[in-house]
């Protein structure tokens, strides 16, 4: 029984020494001894630069083999790591560090200039410039229990301010086994990553591939616009098994690719992060028809998955696919209006058990204890299960199906968002008086309605690239001589979705 | 060339439309910038641009984009 995801990277370079684990290009590959290798280096020299111990370190590197060694440097060091988006505007940045307060700063010749002119007064660790080799006693004298944090994954709040999951590496590994075994990931699998690493979704691909002695191919972004190129990608590296957000998938069914080319290895077709469009899944199943394909549902809080389901008969286009029945050695647990276990077919909302439960929102108790609470169903002892804020029913097969979000988070481009976040940011312009968002579920489209006498629609769409991450802008911004209101006083953001989608503004 | 630089603007103001030849090679234009930009494309000019239109080099400069409408709208 393993303790710490980095004894399976130990026992896995050593089985597969010679081996890809990690590929960006023909000439950025790297192999499980060097892997392992350098991730060791950049842990003794965080160690020799700061005895810490299960302390956060943040990772200022673009998505890039440089961006997960320093991943597994940090958990080798005894630490725990979290991964920035480095296209991130500003304001999000300063938000994350202030609530993590990070011990260092990694990162490396292409990005230390950035985080250097930030200016946070954090120490930085340079990996493109390290002084020491690997000091194995060090490393080994480390106390390591399965209970200490691997990683903290932020996800937008309601109040604008992100909260960071914070993943254990129990969770994390009973996680990553339960993949494995699922989906029979192996020496043989070949991934074709698509997510961010600083996104719950990678942790899927990234550590399934560690424990199982799999290859994983990091996608180069751009490739996702050229769905030729894509298909290319694909089959250079053989790759046999994807795990992307539908909206990835779709661009490919969208545009006829599959009259032109065929990813020929492909095995394996996992998806999450967000509903997927019936219609681009049934081309995809009509062009491929021989490959698994898998819906797979969870928050970050839970690490990556809680329920899934593998596709096994047809669906028309105006169906949705269930999200199937929960990770083995977990539970889900539905409670309707009165408190009470739902029964098959009522409504109710989800809530998640077992060790892939993550620990909490790192410095913020009230977030925890709103989420994290006690089994609703007894009180005989502490049993803390996640409230996911999501509906859903069980249907006749026994899966479960998923009807929505309980409060305005939305899922765009397979991201969590709450639009209470875009709102805080937009509130902040200058001459705004108030704003309110809504999501028409049936273009994807974000909406931002604003009341002002002074800016125009453009104004607003201008500062929304400056101040907000770009899956987060509006698609639509719309001015308004008066916004709505219910009978409550608030922004009657129902009624501003059925004009929207009525065709009104 | 004015019209495909007013809707390259249109997708992704400031940047110098008039000289850049590598908008893909360089990550000036990101993936989310393509797809708003073909479907404008594809709106303004009355056009197709299909799948196998669909390629890097096509969108690397103004003149090669309007190459692109330009071969689209005779057929």
């Amino acid at each position: 029984m393993k303790r710490n995801i980095v004894e399976y990277l130990d026992e896995i370079s050593n089985k597969y020494p010679e081996k890809d684990v990690f590929i960006e290009n023909d000439k950025n590959k790297i192999t499980y001894h060097k892997f392992n290798n350098d991730s060791k280096i950049i842990a003794t020299n965080i160690l020799k630069f700061k005895p810490l111990s299960n302390k956060p370190i943040a990772i200022f590197i673009d998505k890039s083999i440089d961006c997960l060694k320093s991943m597994f440097g940090i958990m080798y060091s005894g630490n725990f790591y979290c991964v920035f988006d480095v296209t991130s505007p500003k304001n999000r940045i300063d938000n994350i560090i202030n609530t993590l307060k990070p011990e260092i700063i990694i990162t490396n010749n292409k990005n230390i200039q950035k985080i250097n002119e930030y200016n946070y007064g954090i120490d930085i660790l340079n990996i493109d410039d390290l002084k020491y080799q690997i000091d194995n006693k060090l490393l080994n004298s480390i106390n390591r229990c399965d209970t200490d944090p691997a990683y903290v994954l932020f996800t937008s709040g309601s109040t604008g301010v992100p909260k960071g999951s914070l993943i254990t590496h129990k969770s994390l590994i009973s996680y990553v086994e339960w993949f494995k075994k699922a989906f029979n990931i192996n020496s043989r699998t070949i991934f074709g990553n698509q997510t961010p690493f600083y996104f719950s979704m990678s942790v899927s691909d990234v550590y399934s591939t560690i424990i199982s002695g799999a290859t994983l191919c990091i996608i180069p972004k751009i490739n996702f616009s050229f769905p030729i190129k894509l298909m290319e990608y694909l089959n250079t590296y053989k790759v046999n098994t994807i795990y992307w957000v539908p909206s990835a998938l779709s661009i490919v069914a969208n545009v006829g690719t599959f009259d032109y080319a065929k990813p020929k290895y492909l095995k394996k077709v996992l998806f999450a992060g967000e509903v997927m469009p019936m219609p681009q899944l049934n081309i995809w199943r009509k062009y491929l028809p021989k490959v698994m394909y898998a819906n797979l549902f969870g928050p970050t809080e839970t690490t990556d998955i809680c329920t899934y389901y593998i596709v096994n008969r047809k669906f028309k286009d105006n169906e949705t696919l269930p999200i199937g029945k929960p990770v083995e050695g977990s539970c889900t647990i539905m409670i309707n209006d009165n408190g009470k276990e739902a029964k098959v077919g009522e409504v109710g909302e989800l809530f998640i058990k077992g060790s892939i439960v993550g620990s909490g929102y790192y410095n913020n108790p009230e977030k925890t204890s709103s989420a994290f609470v006690q089994n609703p169903l007894h009180n005989n002892y502490p049993d803390i299960v996640y409230k996911t804020g999501d509906i859903g029913k069980v249907n006749k097969y026994g899966e479960i199906e998923y009807l929505g979000r309980k409060d305005y988070q939305i899922k765009h481009m397979g991201y969590r968002i709450e639009l209470g976040e875009i709102e805080t940011n937009i509130n902040s312009l200058k001459g705004l008086t108030i704003c309110a968002c809504i999501y028409d579920d049936i273009k994807s489209h974000i909406v931002l309605f604003f009341e002002s006498n002074t800016l125009t629609e453009e104004d607003v769409y201008s500062y929304a690239d400056k101040k907000l991450l770009k899956y987060m802008r509006p698609q639509k911004v719309v001015k308004l001589p008066k916004m709505p209101y219910n009978a409550n006083g608030k922004i009657d953001r129902v009624k501003l979705k059925q004009d929207y989608q009525k065709g009104d503004y | 060339m004015k019209e495909v630089i007013e809707v390259l603007n249109e997708v992704k103001p400031g940047e110098d439309y008039e000289n850049a030849t590598n908008l893909i090679t360089d990550g000036i234009l990101t993936s989310f910038d393509i797809v708003t930009l073909v479907s404008l494309l594809n709106m303004k000019f009355n056009i197709n641009i299909s799948v196998m239109d669909l390629v890097p080099e096509n969108f690397e400069s103004a003149s090669a984009i309007l190459e692109l409408v330009n071969k689209l709208k005779e057929n």
